[in-house]
């Protein structure tokens, strides 16, 4: 922090100690043509105005994203009044969902969404926990560079491509062989009733899970590389395997870090429209069945938007929309804190 | 206690001077050592095991990891170059029923949005980040700001269709390119300006304190010193947003919405690459199933090259002259 601050006196001291050199030195060098820099410094002036000036311009492009955020909040809330004052807290505990008699309830979205997205998370966690102590600590140096190459691609496909090819790959695939093997094997369990289209809650977390899974593991190589190498010798010296190492040296120490990278996948999950919308079915139910279609916060409002007729309709959506807002304001402001505990060095604490 | 300190003497006794085995006091200590080194080997035995079995499973792990990736892609190519020819690029959509037809209008609609968010997000989204790195160091304010970018970058990209759907196009009353071209705009700003951020804090101060001591104002030490320093990480950071919200649909549904048909005009509905590659995937026709593979084709390869591009430049020493 102190070395950061350095420049901030010498910008104050500077300008007039060059003016008193530049004075003082004036009758030694005044044969000849001035100085480069002289002539630069005459035609620049000291440039206090423009100085201010500069330094206001770049505090407000920085003060817009308070903005941006303070705006898409307010004009939210001031489109969704006429549900908020229609339903009231209600609306997010009764799950009748009927544009033509006018009531609306976000129960089975709000159920939807946090099906999918925890499912997502189930299946994503280990897989990137697995892709980053291979990244971090086991995997030869040659293969590490391609290795997050691919795995930050992952992360640069987009999400309706991703749906796309749920749409005439995965969800065959879930309808054929895979459903059928799952009602086989798991069916017992009661989460694989019910008539097996290929849509539904269990493809959607798949493609989820695909989708979040570079986020986190990136996220994660990034909290490990973080850990100190001494703290891994040390375990080593005592004669750790390297499984211990990883646990005791390295996980322990980057845990609350790991747990932000898993929330801010989950916030992602949350919000992630597109590719959900074209695989989950969009049907509003409520169900324990994960072959069963449903629908989320997001995908409701990408597909019934545009043809909302009617005032309360679309304000309801709107409120939908602001749900998401705070949801994932919430659970990436959270994800933020921890990450940046553990980044910026904060202590880490061994328990 | 007293015995730890006779025993040194006694192993010199035993090891160097007469090769016999140890005194009975030794030999009394060596049935619980035995026992307990079979329980270490045993207990040892299983740590390898786990270890070799954690090993076994990251590197599983990461192959279920990039085998999707290498599904998709090697599915996506096969679609897609099978469907892909030069009307693909020249023209419009064809009317239902009928083979052939392209999705030019939606890459000049998708080219003509992301140019319109590409120059109102990356000088806001770079200005932003010089504020952090260069004036607000160390201010509660600067962190405010930092921790809001880094929050507003999760929120999900419907939200800010949404937001801009009511902001403009409730109030003109019809979709626009430009209110598309402002949904992006807001996705790009708090990326571009966390990246800007990084780069300028890895300028060295001895540069700016140098362009400071030789009276140089501040703006201009700013702008042609630690700007240009920096500038090959920030066109990276500038590239890999726009190859996020190249990508982009959810934002656009309710913003440029879509249009068959060629259109120039901001003020106009306008088609873009991932809406028609939506539409044409949901839609119950072969046709344009075939049209949304390729048109995932031509989409996947401008953001892979884009990437790509930023990797080699990145890789050849953003900051090697400086630091």
């Amino acid at each position: 922090m102190s070395l950061e601050q350095e420049p901030e006196p010498s910008t104050l001291l500077a300008a007039p100690a060059v003016t008193q050199f530049v004075g003082a030195a004036e009758p030694i060098l005044d044969e000849g043509p001035p100085s480069p820099i002289r002539l630069f410094l005459r035609k620049r002036g000291s440039g206090g105005a423009a100085d201010k000036a500069f330094a206001a311009l770049m505090l407000l492009c920085g003060l817009s994203i308070f903005a941006i955020v303070i705006f898409i909040f307010s004009i939210l809330v001031v489109r969704s009044k006429l549900s908020i004052a229609q339903f009231g807290l209600h609306f997010f505990t009764h799950s009748d969902w009927d544009p033509v008699s006018g009531d609306f309830g976000a129960l089975p979205f709000i159920f939807g969404t946090l099906a999918t997205s925890l499912l997502a998370l189930v299946m994503a966690v280990p897989l990137a926990m697995g892709v980053a102590i291979f990244l971090t600590e086991l995997c030869p140096m040659k293969l590490r560079a391609p290795i997050s190459f691919v795995t930050e691609l992952l992360a640069a496909i987009p999400s309706v491509v991703y749906g796309l090819w749920a749409v005439f790959v995965l969800v065959p695939l879930m309808r054929d062989q895979f459903g059928t093997f799952l009602v086989k094997y798991l069916g017992w369990t009661g989460f694989f009733d019910g008539f097996n289209f290929g849509e539904g809650l269990l493809t959607a977390s798949i493609i989820l899970a695909i989708m979040i899974l570079p986020v986190i593991s990136s996220i994660t190589r990034d909290i490990m590389l973080a850990v100190p190498n001494s703290q891994r010798e040390a375990v080593l010296a005592l004669g750790a395997t390297r499984w211990e190492m990883i646990r005791t040296g390295v996980l322990r120490n980057a845990r609350i870090g790991i747990v932000g990278a898993v929330i801010l996948g989950l916030g992602r999950a949350l919000g992630e429209t597109m590719a959900v919308t074209m695989v989950i079915g969009n049907h509003p139910n409520i169900s324990k069945s994960l072959f069963a279609p449903g629908y989320t916060l997001a995908s409701v409002i990408a597909n019934e938007f545009s043809e909302a007729t009617g005032d309360l309709y679309l304000s309801a959506l709107i409120e939908i929309g602001l749900a998401l807002f705070l949801v994932t304001i919430v659970v990436n402001a959270i994800a933020r804190a921890l990450v940046w505990a553990v980044t910026r060095g904060a202590p880490a604490r061994i328990g | 206690m007293g015995g730890d300190a006779r025993r040194p003497g006694e192993d010199r006794m035993s090891t160097n001077a007469f090769h016999t085995p140890p005194p009975n006091g030794e030999g009394e200590m060596r049935a619980p050592m035995d026992f307990q080194s079979r329980r270490m080997r045993l207990n040892s035995a299983w740590r390898y095991a786990v270890n070799h079995a954690v090993t076994g499973l990251a590197v599983l792990s990461t192959l279920l990891v990039v085998a999707p990736l290498v599904a998709i892609l090697i599915y996506l190519v096969y679609m897609g170059s099978s469907s892909l020819n030069l009307a693909f690029f020249t023209k419009i959509p064809a009317p239902v029923g009928e083979t052939g037809g392209g999705m030019a209008n939606a890459i000049l609609g998708s080219g003509i949005v992301l140019g319109l968010c590409s120059v109102m997000g990356i000088p806001v989204g770079i200005a932003a980040g010089v504020y952090l790195a260069e004036f607000g160091r160390g201010k509660a304010l600067a962190s405010a700001i930092r921790f809001t970018a880094d929050v507003l970058n999760g929120v999900p990209s419907i939200v800010m269709g949404i937001a801009i759907y009511s902001l403009i196009v409730m109030r003109q009353q019809h979709f626009s390119a430009f209110a598309g071209g402002v949904a992006l705009a807001i996705m790009m700003v708090p990326t571009i300006t966390r990246t800007t951020e990084e780069m300028l804090a890895t300028v060295p101060h001895a540069i700016r304190e140098a362009a400071l001591g030789l009276g140089v104002p501040k703006w201009r030490t700013v702008l042609s010193v630690s700007l240009k320093t920096a500038s090959p990480g920030i066109i990276t950071g500038c590239m890999l947003a726009f190859a996020r919200v190249a990508g982009e649909t959810a934002p656009l549904l309710f913003t440029a919405f879509g249009n068959q048909f060629w259109s120039f005009r901001l003020n106009e509905p306008i088609a873009a690459l991932p809406l028609q590659i939506y539409v044409y995937a949901m839609s119950p026709y072969d046709e344009w199933h075939r049209l949304a593979w390729a048109g995932s084709l031509v989409l996947i390869v401008m953001i892979m090259v884009a990437v790509t591009l930023v990797r080699i430049y990145a890789s050849r020493g953003v900051l090697k002259g400086a630091s």
